[in-house]
């Protein structure tokens, strides 16, 4: 059912999606907990900025460029071994740019001088990565269809 | 702004993630009943697709979720060996009126149809293979 309103939130990549070890997202999600600890014991808008890049890097190149992505590959797997399936890296990517979006905020605030914005969107952040590493649950792909429901106006309802 | 608001708050934020985490874990994918949405029937033409002749196992997907393929894969299987039971998958981006109308809020959410097409079991969530030979059971009965 084609919809005519402009869509707000980037259509999935087309078929043939790029298939990637789901244990790779969930190690980058432990060291993004530790990271977003960090920033809020010390109140760095800096290391914050930092998360920011490296959540840039997987929602945009793709988690191959995820530098936590590059450690799990050359560190961690080896001594893993082989994964017992492959994941579309499209919900893991999509949740990236979750993250993005409150880190970016997040620093603004702490470099701007504006603790609480700093610290509240680290929060969120924090909720997210923590979630994702500790329960394997994607808090950003969840809300996915609930912000598609809420974006697109009803058509044909009374 | 006290040295101590940030690691306080990122306390906070631990302790309630891990409460939503354990709460989640315990009631994500349970097939329960019909719900508010206790009166809803899909049919052929909702569905786009045949209604199975003693149930029928529907799945909402998007493209970002992380679980759907899993699921997917098992309501696929059951259906393949229950005799007269199909599995149809809705993309829930291009369904948003079937969203509305069965009031799904997240992906995976899995809806059992007797075989008039009526609710009789959802779940919101990853289901087990059990809870959904039980559900199953249940729409079929006579």
């Amino acid at each position: 059912m084609p919809d005519p309103t402009p869509d707000p939130i980037p259509a999935p990549a087309p078929a043939a999606p790029t298939r990637i070890d789901p244990r790779g997202p969930r190690f980058g999600a432990a060291v993004t907990t530790v990271v977003l600890l960090a920033v809020l014991a010390t109140g760095s808008g800096v290391l914050l900025a930092a998360q920011a890049a490296v959540f840039a890097a997987g929602a945009v190149g793709g988690l191959r460029f995820s530098p936590y992505g590059w450690v799990f590959r050359h560190l961690v797997r080896p001594r893993l071994g082989p994964p017992q399936e492959l994941e579309d890296e499209r919900p893991p990517r999509f949740a990236q740019a979750v993250g993005l979006g409150f880190a970016v905020i997040g620093a603004a605030g702490y470099l701007s001088g504006t603790g609480w914005l700093g610290i509240a969107a680290s929060a969120a952040a924090l909720v997210a990565a923590f979630l994702n590493a500790a329960f394997g649950y994607c808090l950003g792909c969840e809300l996915y269809l609930f912000a598609v429901r809420t974006a697109r106006p009803r058509a044909g309802r009374p | 702004m006290s040295g101590w608001t940030g690691p306080a708050v990122a306390a906070l934020a631990l302790a309630a993630a891990t409460a939503f985490g354990l709460l989640r874990a315990r009631r994500d994918g349970r097939l329960r009943g019909a719900g508010r949405g206790g009166a809803l029937r899909l049919t052929t033409a909702d569905l786009g697709a045949a209604l199975g002749e003693r149930a029928t196992l529907v799945q909402f997907s998007t493209s970002f979720c992380a679980v759907c393929p899993g699921t997917r894969r098992l309501l696929a299987d059951v259906a393949a060996t229950a005799p007269g039971v199909r599995f149809v998958e809705i993309d829930a981006e291009d369904r948003l009126d079937l969203v509305r109308r069965a009031d799904v809020m997240r992906t995976p959410t899995v809806l059992v149809l007797d075989r008039t097409g009526r609710l009789v079991r959802r779940a919101a969530g990853a289901p087990t293979r059990a809870d959904v030979a039980a559900a199953l059971e249940l729409a079929t009965a006579p």
